[in-house]
């Protein structure tokens, strides 16, 4: 369970700052809907596929990260190999598969915000980063809760990629908990004691999930 | 609006129309300005490429012949040009020379699970289509006691992960003797999910009323109004429903890995983890893996060309209420 929360804290923080990055330079520089299908198409691939496809870039031996690492005069890298590096690898990899789609759903949110609340910001003299700040991140709190609650329920259900790609190791270093599930379930046949552990994962899942449209107040809107 | 339409002809009242927080006065904030923009373009063409280079590469790989890999690991063009992966993939080569080019020698067959796959994604995507339409119909357009009680609740749904329905699912389609069938694959999908249910929903109360009261005042029940008046009305959302369904449901992975592992109902992405697990050790089939990503990925990569808009436009609508 701890692996799978480390899993979740990386993958959530730099999902929804990249997504929101992005999402706002959509909104500035281009709204194309090609760019936008770019953007989206990891999302659209199978999880199984991207994991694969960055089992095969990552590898120690003759992966091209590691061959760009090594250029650079830095030390290789066992991504999935390493007890420390092997989740945050899995976060990197679903973060990369995921943000397009996450910042295409904050692009919509932008675009719900009116412009005329832009302009006064504009003729009273407001900086980029003060819009930002104080007119745009408020504006868009609700979507972004919305977002936030969506992603992080996804994200503690992880499993295809660690499956694929470490097994859950090494020495149970990517065991997260669907993980943990699926193996207590159908390699050891503990199904009571799987259903009991999938029972806590949904608690623990709708605890979250509440706490964070409480505390965020993801239902209220500061546009009336 | 590009950059150079905007720095040939300065409109000083549309610079703010366009939502940069830049003052309407001078000429003055517009270098600053235009070097924002290129930093900004810099920074998503940055993201553009991080998007589609992986893929690139797993192209390449799977064009090159495994023994050159190794001593080529950083070209970019294909080391040592080969159709070989595909055929190996495709099982279109004999063990030994699978064996002589890098592969397991265990015999593969991507046609068979490309089929499966096919087979099970459509079987989902018709039927769950249509009963979530029925379902979104009632929501929609019956009036019935508890209606939008019983909406909010089949909403909530959406928050119960799936591994909590998998394991009892899993106990019922093994006790109906359904392990290793299609409809054994297919069933738990197949019915209605809240989110299809929600966006059909969401285009029935959008469309006109007067027609089906038209249709009522000439004696058609609502089986009637459903067929002939509803759903021609619906076709597009319908077809994008159609098509995110059937994406989603190719790229499903945990529930066919429980009930489907024998070889003639596997799915692709089954296959491919089965692939990757046969796969040599120390040197792993690189190219054979990325051939057979690739023709995992294959048939979506079409589905966006051909339809990417329809995708691209229907997240935002399933971000927002």
């Amino acid at each position: 369970m701890a692996v799978t929360g480390e899993y979740v804290v990386l993958n959530i923080a730099f999902q929804t700052v990249f997504a929101l990055g992005l999402a706002l330079l959509m909104y500035h520089v281009a709204k194309s809907t090609l760019i936008r299908g770019i953007i989206l198409l990891p999302y659209l691939i199978a999880n199984v596929v991207v994991a694969l496809l960055w089992f095969w870039m990552l590898d120690y031996q003759i992966g091209i990260v590691n061959q760009v690492i090594e250029w650079m005069g830095l030390p290789r890298i066992a991504f999935f190999g390493n007890e420390t590096w092997a989740i945050p690898t899995i976060a990197f990899v679903n973060v990369w598969r995921h943000m397009g789609y996450t910042a295409l759903l904050l692009f919509a949110g932008l675009q719900a915000i009116p412009r005329h609340v832009y302009e006064v910001a504009a003729l009273d003299g407001a900086g980029p980063w003060k819009t930002f700040w104080k007119i745009t991140l408020p504006l868009l709190r609700p979507i972004l809760v919305l977002v936030l609650v969506v992603t992080v329920i996804g994200s503690f259900q992880i499993f295809d990629t660690v499956a694929v790609t470490t097994g859950g190791g090494p020495v149970n270093a990517s065991r997260v908990i669907q993980m943990y599930i699926f193996d207590k379930a159908f390699t050891e046949q503990e199904f009571g004691y799987a259903s009991a552990l999938a029972s806590v994962l949904f608690v623990v899942i709708g605890i979250v999930a509440f706490l964070q449209m409480k505390f965020l107040r993801g239902n209220e809107s500061e546009l009336d | 609006m590009t950059t150079t339409q905007k720095t040939t002809v300065p409109p000083a009242r549309k610079r703010t129309t366009t939502g940069r927080s830049v003052p309407p006065q001078s000429h003055r904030p517009k270098a600053p300005l235009n070097w924002g923009k290129i930093s900004a373009w810099a920074v998503l063409t940055l993201a553009i490429l991080i998007t589609v280079v992986p893929f690139l590469w797993m192209i390449r790989t799977a064009l090159s012949s495994n023994h050159s890999l190794a001593a080529n690991s950083a070209s970019l063009l294909p080391a040592d040009f080969s159709w070989g992966a595909f055929k190996r993939v495709l099982g279109m080569q004999s063990a030994e020379e699978a064996l002589a080019e890098g592969g397991s020698g265990a015999a593969i067959n991507f046609w068979l699970y490309l089929r499966n796959s096919f087979i099970v994604s459509t079987m989902v995507t018709v039927c769950q289509v249509f009963f979530s339409a029925l379902a979104a119909y009632a929501f929609a357009r019956l009036k019935w006691p508890g209606r939008e009680k019983v909406f909010t609740f089949f909403l909530a749904t959406l928050l119960v992960p799936p591994i909590f329905t998998a394991l009892p699912n899993f106990l019922l389609i093994k006790n109906l003797g359904m392990l290793n069938t299609f409809l054994g694959i297919a069933l738990p999908s197949m019915l209605m999910t809240p989110f299809a249910i929600f966006f059909l929903r969401q285009f029935f109360m959008g469309m006109s009323r007067e027609m089906d009261e038209a249709a009522k005042l000439d004696g058609a029940s609502h089986v009637r109004i459903f067929f002939q008046v509803i759903m021609p009305n619906a076709v597009g959302p319908i077809a994008t429903l159609s098509l995110l369904t059937f994406i989603a449901s190719w790229n499903e992975y945990f529930w066919p890995l429980l009930v489907a592992q024998e070889e003639n109902v596997r799915v692709l992405t089954v296959g491919l983890s089965v692939f990757k697990s046969q796969s040599p050790q120390g040197a792993p089939d690189w190219s054979g893996l990325m051939a057979a990503t690739l023709i995992a990925a294959l048939p979506i990569l079409i589905l966006l060309i051909a339809f990417g808009k329809k995708v691209v436009n229907s997240i935002g609508f399933s971000g927002i209420k």
